[in-house]
């Protein structure tokens, strides 16, 4: 028995069994703040859209007996099908091409930059984010115009002779995202490699693994959770992404943050949008637990 | 109670105090408008609060959906004016949400009969908005690289010739409704028998277009060189910028074309109906007609034919050739919902493929 027995008989909790209980009340209340949050503002408004996903706008009138005419609506509809192939194809291009460019740039800050100039090289990767979004994205329309400076160059250099259409496609939008994004995945994978002990790498070394064997065996494997991080982010941030398909991709093809704010934006059909945007998300939450399976997987 | 205590209630206090001075619904002498960007120009509203002492607090807003999806999450009497397009009048009435307006508070008489639009604006008998500006989803062009004949020349829009060199304004209502009357239909007759003639007719120009874009997106494509015609455009997308940019210009077609137009009523649920409506007055005002009419935001044709432009801002608004603008050309069509969403289907449609 733990606890001793008060004068009324009833056992009294050992000292270290308040303690065990204190610590979960303080973490309770340390959690309390983070989790209230957290219902606020997601749990809470996730639960409305879904909600508002079983209305419907009928004759302008919004119908709210619960059913599934909208996600019906997503299936029978060759636009929103599309828009959310066209809005995956084009998530996981840039995701790759990010991680790809990023991943070189991290290192090289993470290994072979002394450690005070570190900090100089990281504020230089993210100074895109200094700018505007949407500044951003027009100061790339101007680049990529026939007489910007991309196309300036070609025709001055003979590879082109007249002006190649660099902008309002899928190309541009893929360009505008990636830009933004090689500066989060740099970021991330930095912070993954930098935790990682040179002493393994040496040891590697010691061991008789040349220079790539290191690399491949040790280093690479390390920073996969920076690289999982950032690639998650990417994806996350660009499927919802409006402003960059929409001023750099010039319509040529829809997206589905496009084909959520058409339904809003004059008929203001709130349900269908809600539906459309569930949809994003569940694809979200797939994305993320594939992700954490995988880097489970990995550290078993 | 002194110490801590006192200063922590006394901020709190103070707090409060700012809040309910900034409360939309309580400030005495202000008023608020939920408004197109064309009404956010500090000379605009600074004249009228000069004029008055009413300052005007101004939201702006981008599609009927937005303001209403605004207008829902907002409590009744937080709001006093409302800047609306006329089409959609109609549909913003049915929700209870305008103030009947007496009309001889404004200048009616002064407002071309074309642009009065009563069948917009007067609904069971009553009118809820005064229009008060307008303009055309027409043919904004860079003279330099396209004559202005063939501008005029709708068909130049699916000419093979201007292929990439077309932007395509992102609106369908007007730019179905140029087809529409491309087509020789009047826009106010559309049905959904017409749709299919219409949507060949809008892939042909989907087909030639480089992008179709939103105002400022085909504006800067526009203005860039990187196309030569704006489908949909008029002078709200260039006549600010043809002081600077002389090369660009707008026309109506010669087959006639669609009028955008916008109204100004006062929110059923105001509690300052007398200071929203006078605000309205001077917004019709000449003055607030000439400022409104060369926002910065966008131009375009001031309601009141009596608004004091002068002649170079004249010119730059087709000023001359108005009468025959507005005997060829129509305004929005109004569509029933389930019309309405056949056509936003069609436009995804022709966008996506």
């Amino acid at each position: 028995m733990n606890g001793s027995l008060a004068a009324s008989g009833a056992p009294v909790p050992s000292a270290e069994a308040r303690g065990a209980r204190r610590d979960a009340l303080r973490g309770f209340a340390l959690a309390l703040p983070a989790t209230l949050w957290t219902i606020a503002f997601f749990v809470v408004p996730s639960a409305a859209i879904l909600v508002w996903s079983l209305f419907r706008r009928e004759g302008g009138v919004l119908v709210t007996d619960p059913g599934f005419d909208n996600y019906r609506r997503f299936l029978e509809q060759d636009t929103f099908r599309l828009a959310l192939w066209n809005s995956v194809e084009v998530t996981l291009i840039v995701t790759v091409i990010s991680v790809i460019l990023a991943y070189p740039l991290a290192y090289v800050i993470a290994t072979r930059v002394s450690l005070h100039r570190q900090r100089t090289w990281l504020m230089l990767a993210v100074l895109p984010f200094w700018t505007s979004y949407v500044v951003r994205s027009y100061a790339w329309l101007l680049v990529l115009a026939p007489d910007g400076v991309v196309n300036r160059f070609l025709l001055a250099t003979g590879f082109a002779t007249e002006p190649v259409a660099l902008s309002f496609n899928r190309g541009a939008t893929v360009l505008g995202f990636v830009h933004f994004f090689v500066m989060l995945c740099t970021l991330t994978i930095y912070a993954s490699l930098a935790r990682i002990d040179p002493k393994l790498r040496r040891a590697a070394a010691d061991l008789g693994a040349n220079g790539l064997q290191t690399f491949l065996r040790v280093t690479l494997p390390l920073s996969m959770p920076g690289v999982a991080a950032g690639a998650f982010l990417t994806f996350v941030i660009a499927i919802g992404d409006y402003v960059t398909p929409q001023i750099l991709g010039g319509n040529t093809e829809l997206l589905m943050p496009q084909v959520i704010l058409l339904q809003i934006n004059r008929r203001a059909d709130i349900p269908m949008a809600a539906a459309l945007s569930m949809l994003l998300m569940l694809l979200v939450t797939a994305a993320y637990l594939a992700l954490a399976r995988w880097l489970t997987a990995r550290r078993t | 109670m002194t110490g801590p205590w006192l200063r922590v209630r006394c901020a709190l206090g103070a707090v409060l105090c700012l809040a309910l001075a900034s409360s939309p619904a309580l400030a005495a002498g202000q008023i608020n408008a939920l408004v197109w960007c064309d009404h956010t120009d500090e000379p605009f509203l600074k004249a009228f609060t000069a004029k008055t002492g009413i300052k005007v607090n101004v939201k702006d807003y981008e599609g009927t959906g937005t303001a209403l999806s605004l207008l829902e999450q907002s409590k009744p009497g937080d709001w006093d004016v409302f800047v609306v397009d006329s089409t959609d009048v109609r549909r913003v009435v049915e929700r209870g949400l305008l103030a009947e307006l007496n009309p001889k508070d404004f200048p009616l008489a002064d407002i071309p009969d074309v642009v009065r639009l009563p069948e917009y604006h007067v609904i069971k008998g009553k009118m809820y908005a005064v229009p008060e500006k307008f303009g055309y989803n027409a043919i904004a062009f860079d003279k330099s690289k396209l004559p202005a004949d063939k501008a005029r020349d709708v068909a130049t829009l699916w000419n093979p010739a201007f292929k990439g060199k077309i932007a395509v304004y992102d609106y369908y209502l007007p730019v179905i409704g140029q087809v529409a009357v491309a087509l020789g239909k009047k826009p106010q007759t559309l049905t959904e028998a017409d749709l299919p003639a219409i949507k060949e007719k809008l892939k042909a120009i989907r087909a030639n277009s480089a992008l179709v874009g939103d105002v400022t997106t085909s504006q800067t494509a526009l203005a860039t060189g990187q196309v030569a015609i704006v489908a949909g455009g008029g002078e709200y997308s260039v006549a600010g910028l043809m002081a600077e940019k002389p090369n660009l210009d707008w026309v109506l077609p010669d087959v006639g074309g669609i009028r955008w137009q916008q109204a100004i009523g006062v929110f059923a649920a105001s509690k300052q109906k007398k200071e929203a409506t006078a605000f309205v007055q001077y917004v019709l005002s000449p003055e607030g007609q000439a400022k409104l009419a060369t926002s910065s935001c966008y131009w375009g044709m001031p309601a009141n034919g009596k608004a004091a432009l002068t002649s170079a801002q004249k010119k730059t608004l087709r000023w001359d050739e108005q009468p025959k603008f507005l005997a060829k050309s129509y305004p929005y069509p109004s569509p029933t919902e389930a019309f309405d969403k056949a056509m936003q289907d069609m436009w995804a449609d022709v966008l996506q493929k």
